[in-house]
């Protein structure tokens, strides 16, 4: 069981809403991983248009707890503006905070990250900073009242798996205390296993499935590493070593030459 | 007056948010969240919530995220 801001999950996996291939792809991806948490988002919308309202109910039915996020937003301004929305639309106080300080990498804006925290740690809102390996900016994001961090495995929908390992490794050993959640850049499951057993308490992805050719096989795909990657973290891995060491005894090889 | 609403031009008759929403289109029961001259609104206040002319109004609704 893991648990962010009190609240207990069934699930190590977070699992984003976006670009599957229909309404009944992401369902079935959702049933068949036990996904702990669902991500979701605020667009406009048209009169009549009930999209939203179709959307919603299909989240609901999940009967998961959602993780409203404010994707897309470049300011401070627009992502607390959009986590005020949220919240009403959603009834939560979790808000999964992304201000984007680049339209290409979609790299977090860490200045703008510490900002838009402590206002909405001041406002009562549970703050999922979307953010770095970068320790100090961690640092920063826990000073404004951050009790969860999410450190990038890498950028957005690349599906490059932990492209810095020992900042990471850094981080998790930084803050050994905080839940942490690996959000974004995974592509197998195999980089899902790796987050676990270093450490880390959940991970939070949406590319990988949503774009594999069956979602909901790689959904479960994804749940069974996380579960293998903890439990390796909780069974304490040996330390590697550079040089081989025989694991059959050699005391009582017999002489044969 | 005339609103920008989801960055198109719009003229309504209303003068508050919550007339303007259902002169736009948008039930009683609709699903949405909105936004004044990029400051929240709150559903309760929008009754409350006198409009100008200009203003810019954005509504949203729940959708995918990542």
């Amino acid at each position: 069981m893991v648990a962010f801001y009190g609240t207990d999950l069934c699930s190590r996996l977070m699992l984003g809403t976006s670009q599957y291939p229909s309404p009944k792809a992401l369902e079935a991806a959702f049933v068949r991983s036990g996904a702990g948490v669902a991500t979701v988002s605020l667009r406009r919308e048209a009169a009549g248009d009930g999209t939203g309202q179709g959307f919603w109910q299909l989240i609901r039915d999940l009967g998961v707890p959602v993780l409203p996020n404010t994707a897309g937003c470049h300011s401070v301004k627009e992502a607390v503006t959009t986590a005020h929305m949220a919240r009403e639309m959603f009834g939560t106080d979790w808000i999964k905070l992304e201000v984007v300080g680049h339209a290409d990498t979609l790299q977090p804006d860490p200045f703008g990250l510490v900002e838009a925290a402590g206002i909405l740690c001041a406002d009562g809102f549970k703050v999922f900073p979307y953010t770095t390996e970068d320790g100090i900016l961690a640092g920063r994001l826990l000073e404004a009242g951050c009790e969860v961090l999410m450190p990038w495995g890498a950028p957005i929908g690349t599906g490059l798996g932990l492209n810095n390992i020992y900042g990471l490794r850094t981080l998790r050993a930084q803050f050994p205390d905080v839940p942490m959640v690996i959000d974004a850049g995974l592509g197998v499951p195999s980089q899902a296993a790796q987050a676990m057993e270093m450490g880390f308490d959940a991970v939070l992805l949406n590319t990988a499935v949503a774009k594999a050719g069956d979602p909901a096989k790689m959904a479960e795909a994804f749940a069974r590493a996380l579960e293998a990657g903890r439990l390796a973290y909780e069974a304490d891995p040996m330390e590697p070593r550079d040089m081989a060491h025989p694991s059959t005894p050699v005391l009582g090889l017999a002489v044969l030459s | 007056m005339k609103l920008t609403v989801n960055g198109t031009a719009q003229q309504i008759v209303a003068c508050d948010l919550a007339a303007a929403l259902v002169e736009l289109g948008y039930g009683p029961d609709a699903r949405v969240a909105t936004a004044i001259n990029e400051t929240f609104v709150p559903a309760g206040q929008r009754a409350r919530h006198a409009l100008s002319d200009g203003d810019r109004l954005e509504i949203l609704a729940p959708r995918q995220g990542g």
